[in-house]
């Protein structure tokens, strides 16, 4: 499978996520946000980090950049697009995916492990994925999803929600939601379900040293429906 | 302006350093070389007062590549891999404006590491407040911790470690200290040493501004009530063009362009320049109206004290100006050749076609004043006679649970949780261990890193406490498994015009010198940071070590957490039971003298290498040192983190239990030993003859010992664990 990682001036998971990729045996390369193209890939991936400083709004102006046009002809021709984290704010920047990322409720940068139910496995991200609930990682200071009630609404009955942050026991309230996000949400598909954004960073837990090794589990299920 | 005696006094000069400046130059300076003058002989860039007892440092070891003297040292570990750290304080700019000077902070000492061509593998820091109940504590804390994230955040360097304290002799003077550590192939180091003639001076990074002009000069004066009026000395930071600096520096390293690189960091474009050319016994020109500017019809004068961050002098190589030119252009950066090398050995400074400065280079730096000031020798307290009955009315368990919710000893997640500390995939043991471990990138390798100080020690025996912080820091190394391998030093103190304060300066640097050549843990870079006082109260003697240390396969890693019920549990080291400058002391007796635990240290090395001997051949399992608040903390420290308890066995020949539960005896570490390997740790504990007692066994979800404490882990937890947050909530 191959893929492709998006560097903006500022990003700052872009090696993470690309040792990520390869560990899992994709065939990735990195795009720099001023190139005219994307070379031919089955996965874009929009990495975490402070794209352009984060400055105006986070996302906003990776948002407008020269890469992004080709980005948003892959998706809209079907193509899997998936933001992590500051990838996640440029995809709703973009209009891709629906919603807003506001500063988290305690207005602090969180940096810690979380757990996240999947809600929807009929998709090429999550179908047949062997946990229900992962442990992964978040690193965000704005990451509380916010979006209209007719949005919600949409979301909900088309399955778009894809994960929520939960307890170690799948108890989704507030006390397992790390940043006031609106219905505990993590990440949202499009409509088609070929674009995925979400905050937590599953290339931060790819073996057993680190954080965790939940992540393993997501980039191999991407590979395995990719068969 | 006219250059007068007044002038110079406002710059921060002394009256007898003018007439010497006016001596040396044969006339007398105008405003511009007033300035540069000033820049470079303040504390802060001189190191005046500092420099003659910084020189009995123990420097060189086996594995050290660079000692001080350059942006940061570099230590040899392995395979061609070297490791580039240092330590820097940013206190004065971080009391005026919190969020912004521990932000530049943290900017700054990361510049240093990749000027010399590494790339930043891990931050840490240690900050000091005043005591909780100042009014002033708790935003300050705020916006320190807001600022060390915004900006470490923002490059995607992880924190890995860091301490924290509370104590009112920081009410008016606050500390951060920020520390870098890089990851460079150790053929391919960057030095700021110039060399060659008529080569061209570039200018890379963000533009120059007026912010920071007379910030080092700041730094090296004490504060008083108008301290609010030198906020526009703070300088303003922006991670994000770091970030792309750092990139486009890197970019530029990976071919042989760069002749030397030095980052302008205090007094700016004044000392980058000098240092450069000083380094290479030559001279500079530089043409001022060249210099990318953000601000209009900015004065040469304002173009040479700016500090704005993100910005860099190179030297490059002739002919590669266009090549490098296309890298800084990528990164949208600006790019600027303002000058060459010379062979005048001057500074020599052009505006609008005008020379508005020429000053020889060695006045600046070799010239540059040093003082042997005056210091009072510590005599070391009497040790204090407890009154032992007074103990029978404390019970051990609620003595636990304050000293566990003490505010330096007390969990500092709130804190940390703020900072990124798993950006990059390589940190392997997260802050609130003993030290910070990444992995070195695609290796079996791990790095480790601590920062530490015990003001306390060091303020009532500063020999004794400078020996005692490199100790800990030692133990703090091995306790995750790790060889230490060299420091880096922060030594903030007060005023050294001051008998007692220069006194606690030349003391506990004897003591770190002491220390680190017994136990073969040079220094290899650092900064001192004096005038750390306010109205005439000055901060307790906080010199703040950075250790490092290697983990050569990172399976072998060791942590704090209890594994295993059923395995067994051993202090090693011997306990007397010193309760002097103990946090018991000081929270259950209110009772502040004494002297500090004696540093023995043929016994530190010796049980040092018996605990490293032990992780190498995996015979433990968990590991932490005995330090502040004694055994008893300790141990309730490794059941909150491995949420298991402990039985405590009734231990024989107990003379006190107090004492010996929590007494701050040196070089103890307890460890959890499954009981399979059992016979052989008795081995390896008798053939180095190191005491050790059997302290109990890994059980159940208490804390058990006799009747006297029965407290479940959940408890010990809530004490431990939410303090800060409560705090900062309330």
């Amino acid at each position: 499978m191959r893929s492709s990682v998006i560097i903006f001036p500022g990003s700052n998971c872009d090696r993470d996520m690309d040792v990520a990729l390869k560990k899992f045996g994709f065939k990735n390369q990195m795009v720099w946000h001023n190139d005219q193209s994307i070379p031919k890939s089955d996965l874009i991936v929009l990495p975490g980090g402070f794209s352009y400083g984060d400055y105006l709004r986070c996302g906003s102006i990776a948002s407008k950049s020269k890469i992004i046009k080709s980005v948003i002809d892959f998706a809209n021709s079907g193509g899997l697009v998936l933001g992590i984290c500051n990838g996640f704010q440029i995809l709703t920047e973009t209009g891709l995916l629906k919603g807003i990322l506001q500063q988290n409720k305690f207005l602090n940068f969180i940096c810690s492990n979380v757990f996240i139910k999947v809600k929807d496995k009929q998709n090429k991200y999550f179908k047949d994925l062997k946990k229900d609930i992962l442990e992964l990682h978040i690193a965000h200071n704005e990451g509380n999803y916010f979006c209209s009630d007719d949005e919600l609404k949409s979301l909900e009955d088309n399955n778009q929600i894809a994960v929520t942050y939960c307890g170690e026991d799948g108890v989704e309230n507030e006390s397992t939601n790390p940043n006031g996000a609106i219905k505990n949400i993590a990440g949202i598909f499009n409509k088609n379900k070929n674009v995925l954004g979400m905050m937590p960073h599953p290339e931060r837990m790819i073996d057993k040293y680190l954080s965790g090794e939940d992540g393993s589990l997501f980039f191999e299920n991407i590979l395995d429906n990719f068969k | 302006m006219e250059v007068t005696e007044a002038v110079a006094i406002d710059h921060g000069l002394k009256k007898e350093e003018f007439s010497k400046i006016c001596e040396l130059l044969k006339r007398t300076p105008n405003l511009t070389e007033l300035a540069i003058f000033s820049a470079m002989w303040n504390e802060h860039c001189s190191y005046k007062s500092s420099r003659k007892h910084l020189k009995k440092m123990h420097t060189k070891g086996k594995q050290v590549i660079q000692g001080p003297g350059e942006n940061a040292g570099v230590i040899d570990i392995g395979d061609d891999d070297a490791i580039v750290f240092k330590i820097e304080s940013h206190n004065h700019p971080s009391f005026i404006e919190p969020y912004q000077g521990a932000a530049t902070g943290v900017g700054g000492i990361m510049r240093d590491v990749f000027t010399m061509g590494a790339r930043p593998i891990a931050n840490l820091n240690s900050i000091h407040f005043g005591s909780p109940q100042h009014k002033k504590t708790r935003n300050l804390l705020r916006g320190v911790v807001k600022g060390i994230g915004g900006y470490g955040n923002c490059i995607g360097v992880p924190t890995i470690a860091g301490q924290t304290t509370f104590d009112e002799s920081y009410n008016g003077n606050i500390l951060v200290n920020a520390m870098t550590l890089g990851l460079v192939n150790k053929n391919k180091i960057f030095y700021s040493k110039a060399a060659g003639l008529d080569k061209p001076v570039i200018y890379v990074g963000s533009k120059t501004g007026r912010d920071g002009i007379h910030g080092a000069s700041m730094a090296s004066a004490t504060f008083d009530d108008k301290i609010e009026e030198k906020k526009p000395t703070v300088q303003v930071g922006d991670p994000f063009t770091e970030k792309l600096l750092l990139e486009a520096c890197l970019e530029l390293m990976a071919d042989n362009s760069i002749i030397a690189i030095q980052d302008m960091g205090a007094a700016g474009l004044t000392s980058s320049s000098v240092e450069m050319a000083s380094k290479g016994n030559l001279g500079i020109e530089l043409n001022l109206s060249e210099v990318p500017c953000r601000e209009e019809k900015m004065t040469p004068y304002e173009i040479m004290l700016s500090e704005s961050q993100e910005r860099m002098l190179i030297v490059l190589e002739k002919g590669k100006e266009e090549h490098a030119k296309k890298i800084f252009d990528k990164w949208n950066l600006d790019f600027a050749v303002i000058g060459k090398t010379t062979d005048t050995k001057k500074i020599e400074l052009i505006f609008d076609n005008k020379k508005v400065a020429e000053i020889p280079i060695d006045l600046l730096a070799e010239n540059a004043p040093i003082y042997d000031r005056s210091w009072k020798k510590t005599k070391l307290p009497q040790k204090l006679k407890f009154d032992k009955d007074e103990f029978k009315s404390l019970k051990l368990s609620d003595c636990l649970k304050k000293i566990l919710s003490n505010s330096n000893i007390s969990d500092k997640k709130w804190i940390w949780d703020q900072y990124d500390h798993t950006v990059m995939g390589d940190t392997i043991q997260k802050p609130g261990g003993d030290s910070g471990v990444v992995r070195v990138h695609g290796t079996n390798k791990a790095v480790a890193a601590s920062v530490d100080s015990s003001a306390l020690y060091c303020f009532s025996h500063p020999l004794t406490g400078g020996k005692q912080i490199v100790c800990e820091s030692y133990r703090n190394l091995i306790s995750v498994g790790a060889k230490p391998i060299a420091i880096t030093n922060c030594l903030n103190f007060g005023n050294p015009e001051k008998e007692k304060n220069m006194g606690e300066f030349v003391e506990c640097v004897e003591g770190i010198t002491e220390a680190s050549k017994y136990l073969d843990f040079p220094v290899v870079s650092g900064n001192v940071s004096f005038y750390n006082e306010t109205k005439d109260k000055g901060i307790k003697p906080t010199p703040t070590i950075g250790g490092v240390g290697l983990i050569s396969d990172y399976q072998q890693m060791l942590t704090m957490d209890f594994k295993t019920d059923g395995n067994l549990v051993y202090v090693i080291g011997k306990t007397d039971g010193h309760l002097d400058q103990s946090i018991f002391a000081r929270e259950l007796l209110n009772e502040k003298k004494g002297p500090p635990p004696t540093v023995n240290l043929f016994n530190e090395k010796n049980i040092g290498e018996t605990v490293l001997d032990l992780s190498r051949k995996s015979l433990i399992v968990s590991c932490h040192d005995v330090s502040l608040g004694g055994i008893l903390t300790a141990l309730s420290k490794m059941c909150i983190k491995g949420k298991r308890g402990i039985k405590i066995n009734s231990l024989k020949g107990l003379t006190n239990k107090y004492e010996y539960f929590f007494g701050e005896d040196q070089a103890r570490y307890i460890v959890e030993i499954p009981k399979a390997s059992l016979k052989k740790v008795n081995d390896i504990l008798n053939k180095y003859s190191v005491h050790f007692d059997e302290l109990g066994t890994v059980y159940g979800q208490s804390i058990v010992y006799k009747d006297d404490i029965n407290l479940p882990i959940e408890e010990l937890a809530d004490a431990h664990t939410y303090w800060l947050k409560k705090y900062m909530d309330s």
